[in-house]
């Protein structure tokens, strides 16, 4: 067992080298290069202007050595502008230059510093981490429940008109991307002209002009009922037909064993069936799924931040890609590629000890 | 002109009979779903399922008495109407209690009574709503010729006001829904003769004659064609929609649905059907219009993501034991051709420093090919694609600057020649034997579709601009979308191909094939790859609908596609910046996208069943 986890984590280390060499590689493209040295500097640069700005950034280096700065294995670029003054990699603003490293990357614990939100990339994935960290608790809270009740009602009784119509109903839910369902939501729920907020507020049931806020802006201070459900709805929605589909298949395929057929013939009653015998077996298969549907919410948070405009992990990836923001975008990709390999770890470790027949050798 | 109305002039008696089978439907159906949890048990255990129930519509009311007392909705609910929903609540719950103890008593299996009138509602409503459509159609004139009959015998206006007049009046007298369906006329036609046909010799027909045994696949695959013919005859015919998908109409900025034109002239639809957008283009006509897009792209895409997924997974299943074992091997010199063109690349496009690094990577990893298999390789490569955020990569792929680049159409000379690859394989392992029929074959396929692929990645004034057959230039931001769309499917396709091969891979049939000494390849495409079908055929359907949900997310980003192309991302990202105070935009185009996806999702759920049952 200690084996595998650390030979997983060893690939999940070379994935990652991988991955963030390839992210470098694309944003250190000239173009990309040339468009964070105009919104950097001013957009009326001529094209020799911004080869000084990026040459005496250091942006013009070979790119292995330019990774090599990142990750903290060559002395951070130094040089000196016009003017004068020390720049490079290292410096900082407010940090004196004979105080600044020599070595300033991945391994010296400097994740480097956003050129558009002028932070170092630490505290901003730090901070945003932790929104989407409450977006999501409040997500996997309302998704894994209602999924598991769903799929469990349907897969109970294959093939009767409850199973028909859940299972439609989950194919809907995952049919309906957030884009989709998000805008739908809003458009019903939480505009003043349409939907059944002005029908609510005629009859006074309401006090506000709408049911819901169509925006979450509000929520990353003060997260309530109205101004953060509709986008924990919104993402939910989305994974709760995957999951329910194999809770309902995994449920379907217990209820036909034969321990069940041996309860049933010794007079068990159905309730019991279900809730003492059959539930805990079929749980097993969704947990896995449940796992590996968090890399997929990801997805869904970008999409849901930036249609609230819920400035969390997936909005400043939006912000960073947007403007090529180097750093931030790497520190941001490291971060999402080590929550996929991590919950799939955790999606395999966790099957073994759910289900003691599965043995990792 | 007066605007139209959703549901013109013949809407009121049929709405009320309307709403009544309505709510029979509804209380039925919910009744027969609470009972149909309970029936065939013992009686007793109905409580339980009713306890539950009753459980959620506390809890949503206790949310709502908590946001109240704690203020922190801000603008929540008054203590009165709460109390009006909590009774509301629990009168339902008390409601739904009682009636399942009545129907125990009364019934032997309410839940099935309960559904049948569910049904028969179902069936009503169906029947109403045709019975209005028809009405509506058949006697939308007779506004005008109440106005004829009104006119003055000795003032007639001349014919083209009476025209114009008739028009207008029939307009109103339908409303939009109908006027609408009378739109889609064509495709109502197209889809009939289809279904009649299709059931009629479905016995002939094989997997897809037996969808018509399914309503569920039917419906799905009804949804589908909708859209399929939609995109038919609007891109060929230019028949469905109103006005083109650029058009801006003065005064039409933000309308609501059925806004008439000002000043139309007769040619012209003198209606915005569902309403202008922010630069007064046609809601309606735009919609039709973007089914074109995804129609084209989705499944082309899917197709392709398929073709380097099948390519790659079957030989990753089928091979054990390291890549490459010797030198002289054709897999080790064709791997070292393709690593030497790659690196020959690098050191023309991006310098010496960048060539020696990239040479002592792949060197590496030429190394590691002899001593791992093909598939621990392969498949490190997909999970390293798949470990990526989509919508990061998209953002990587397929900015302008990155097109700038060439990047995308390097991408495109590697995805789009796996379809060469994989048709000339596929024939060469048949014919290997019958030299003569081979080579007509392969000439007879390979050269038009090397034609098509030069003609495809070569496009004038970019980075590939060398062939001189280019019969033909894939508009920049299609061929970028439809590259990366390719690019983040195939790993999963080349997941689920490898675990398909790598369960064939011990069947008697393909040892079988073996004895006789047929090659490789002719293994892995003749004999596990038909095999396959059934599963890879239901994952093409559901893999064209993520694909058509990725196309979205492009466009919702703004990504790829021009601004005003009239794709529904695209749309959807326009209409979401005004989404709370003019929604008419944003909606239609969702609810296209969402009819697509979930029609190619039922069509997959269908051909799965059917395809299992025998």
């Amino acid at each position: 067992m200690g084996l595998f986890i650390l030979r997983r984590l060893g690939v999940m280390l070379l994935t990652a080298l991988c991955l963030t060499f390839v992210v470098f590689f694309l944003t250190n493209l000239y173009p990309n290069l040339e468009k964070l040295a105009k919104t950097q500097g001013n957009f009326r640069m001529s094209d020799e202007q911004v080869e000084s700005y990026l040459g005496s950034r250091g942006y013009l280096q070979p790119l292995p050595r330019k990774y090599a700065e990142w990750l903290g294995l060559a002395p951070g670029f130094l040089s000196q502008d016009t003017e004068g003054n020390a720049v490079g990699r290292c410096i900082r603003p407010g940090v004196a230059p004979e105080k600044t490293p020599t070595r300033c990357g991945i391994l010296q614990g400097d994740w480097g510093f956003s050129t558009v939100f002028k932070e170092p990339v630490s505290a901003i994935i730090a901070t945003r981490l932790g929104l989407t960290a409450k977006l999501m608790l409040w997500v996997m809270l309302l998704m894994v429940p209602s999924a598991l009740i769903i799929g469990v009602l349907a897969g109970m009784r294959e093939g009767s008109r409850t199973d028909r119509t859940l299972s439609t109903l989950s194919i809907a839910t995952t049919a309906t991307p957030e884009y989709v369902s998000g805008v739908i939501f809003i458009a019903l729920l939480a505009s003043s002209r349409y939907g059944v907020s002005p029908m609510l507020a005629e009859a006074g049931l309401i006090e506000g002009k709408t049911l819901f806020k169509g925006t979450a802006t509000s929520a990353m201070e003060s997260a309530n009922f109205q101004n953060f459900f509709l986008p924990v709805l919104t993402i939910s929605l989305y994974g709760m037909g995957y999951i329910a589909r194999m809770t309902r298949a995994s449920m379907a395929e217990v209820m036909t064993a034969q321990y069940i057929r041996t309860a049933r013939l010794k007079g068990v009653s159905f309730r019991n069936i279900v809730m003492k015998h059959a539930l805990r077996n079929a749980l097993i298969a969704p947990f896995t799924v449940i796992m590996l549907q968090i890399p997929w919410l990801l997805n869904g948070v970008v999409i849901v931040e930036t249609l609230f405009n819920y400035k969390g992990f997936g909005w400043t990836l939006v912000q960073a890609a947007g403007n090529n923001d180097i750093e931030l975008l790497l520190g941001v990709s490291v971060v999402s590629v080590f929550v996929v390999l991590i919950t799939q770890l955790f999606s395999d470790i966790g099957y073994v000890f759910l289900n003691p027949r599965i043995r990792i050798s | 002109m007066e605007p139209l109305t959703w549901f013109g002039a013949y809407a009121g008696g049929f709405g009320g009979l309307l709403a009544i089978a309505l709510t029979i439907a509804v209380i039925c159906g919910l009744c027969a779903m609470l009972l149909s949890l309970t029936s065939s048990s013992t009686k007793g255990s109905f409580s339980l399922f009713n306890g539950i129930a009753v459980v959620v519509l506390l809890i949503v009311g206790f949310s709502y008495v908590y946001a109240t007392v704690t203020g922190g909705a801000g603008g929540g609910m008054d203590s009165g109407s709460l109390l009006k929903i909590l009774g509301l609540l629990l009168g339902f719950a008390l409601f739904a209690a009682m009636l399942g103890y009545f129907m125990n008593t009364f019934f032997d299996d309410p839940a099935a009574t309960m559904g049948y009138v569910f049904t028969l509602a179902l069936k009503a409503i169906g029947l109403l709503i045709a019975a209005w459509l028809v009405w509506t159609l058949l006697f939308a004139g007779a506004g005008f010729r109440d106005y004829v009959a009104g006119l003055d015998p000795d003032a007639m206006p001349d014919a083209d006001t009476l025209a114009a007049e008739k028009r207008t009046a029939i307009m109103q007298g339908r409303g939009i829904i109908a006027s609408i369906f009378m739109r889609f006329m064509p495709v109502w036609i197209s889809i009939a003769v289809l279904f009649t046909l299709s059931a009629l010799y479905k016995r002939k027909l094989g997997l897809y004659g037996k969808l018509y045994d399914n309503i569920i696949g039917m419906i799905g695959f009804g949804l589908v064609m909708f859209w399929v013919f939609t995109a038919f005859y609007s891109g060929f015919f230019d028949m469905i929609a109103t006005h083109g998908a650029l058009d801006q109409a003065s005064g039409m900025k933000n309308k609501l649905p059925g806004t008439p034109l000002r000043g139309a002239e007769a040619a012209e639809y003198p209606y915005y059907l569902l309403g202008g957008d922010n630069l007064a283009r046609d809601v309606f006509s735009r919609m039709v219009m973007g089914s074109g897009i995804v129609i084209m792209i989705a499944p082309l895409a899917t197709l392709f993501a398929f073709m380097v997924g099948i390519t790659l997974g079957l030989p990753a299943g089928y091979f054990s034991g390291p890549a490459l074992r010797s030198l002289k091997s054709y897999g080790a010199i064709a791997t070292a051709v393709v690593f030497g063109l790659a690196a020959l690349a690098t050191l023309i496009t991006s310098g010496f420093m960048n060539f020696l690094l990239f040479a002592v990577v792949l060197a590496i990893m030429l190394l590691l090919l002899f001593r791992t298999s093909l598939d621990t390789a392969l498949s490190f490569l997909a999970n390293l694609i798949l470990a990526f955020p989509v919508i990061l990569l998209f953002y990587l792929l397929v900015t302008p600057e990155i097109v700038e680049t060439g990047l995308p159409q390097y991408m495109a000379v590697v995805l789009f020649a796996f379809p060469l690859i994989f048709v000339g394989v596929l024939l060469h392992s048949r014919l290997r034997t019958q030299p003569a029929k081979n080579k007509l074959w392969l000439t007879v396929w390979l050269v038009p579709m090397f034609l098509i692929y030069m003609s495809t990645i070569n496009t004038a004034d970019s980075k590939i601009d060398f062939w001189p057959l280019d019969f033909f230039d894939i508009p920049g931001g299609i061929l970028v979308v439809f590259v990366s769309v390719v690019f983040v499917n195939s790993p999963t396709v080349f997941r689920i191909v490898r675990g398909l091969a790598l369960d064939i891979n011990s069947r008697d049939y393909v040892a079988a094939a073996q004895t006789r000494g047929e090659g490789p390849w002719y293994i892995m495409l003749w004999e596990i790859l038909p095999n396959a079908r059934g599963p890879l055929i239901v994952d093409f359907c559901l893999r064209i609908g993520y694909t058509t949900i990725l196309l979205g997310t492009l466009g919702f980003f703004g990504l790829g596609l021009p601004p005003e192309s009239p794709d529904w991302g695209s749309t959807i990202n326009d209409g979401r910046k005004l989404l709370m105070i003019y929604a008419h935009p944003a909606l239609p185009p969702a609810f296209a996208l969402l009819s697509l996806v979930l029609g190619l999702n039922l069509l997959a759920d269908g051909l799965r069943e059917e395809s299992l049952k025998d």
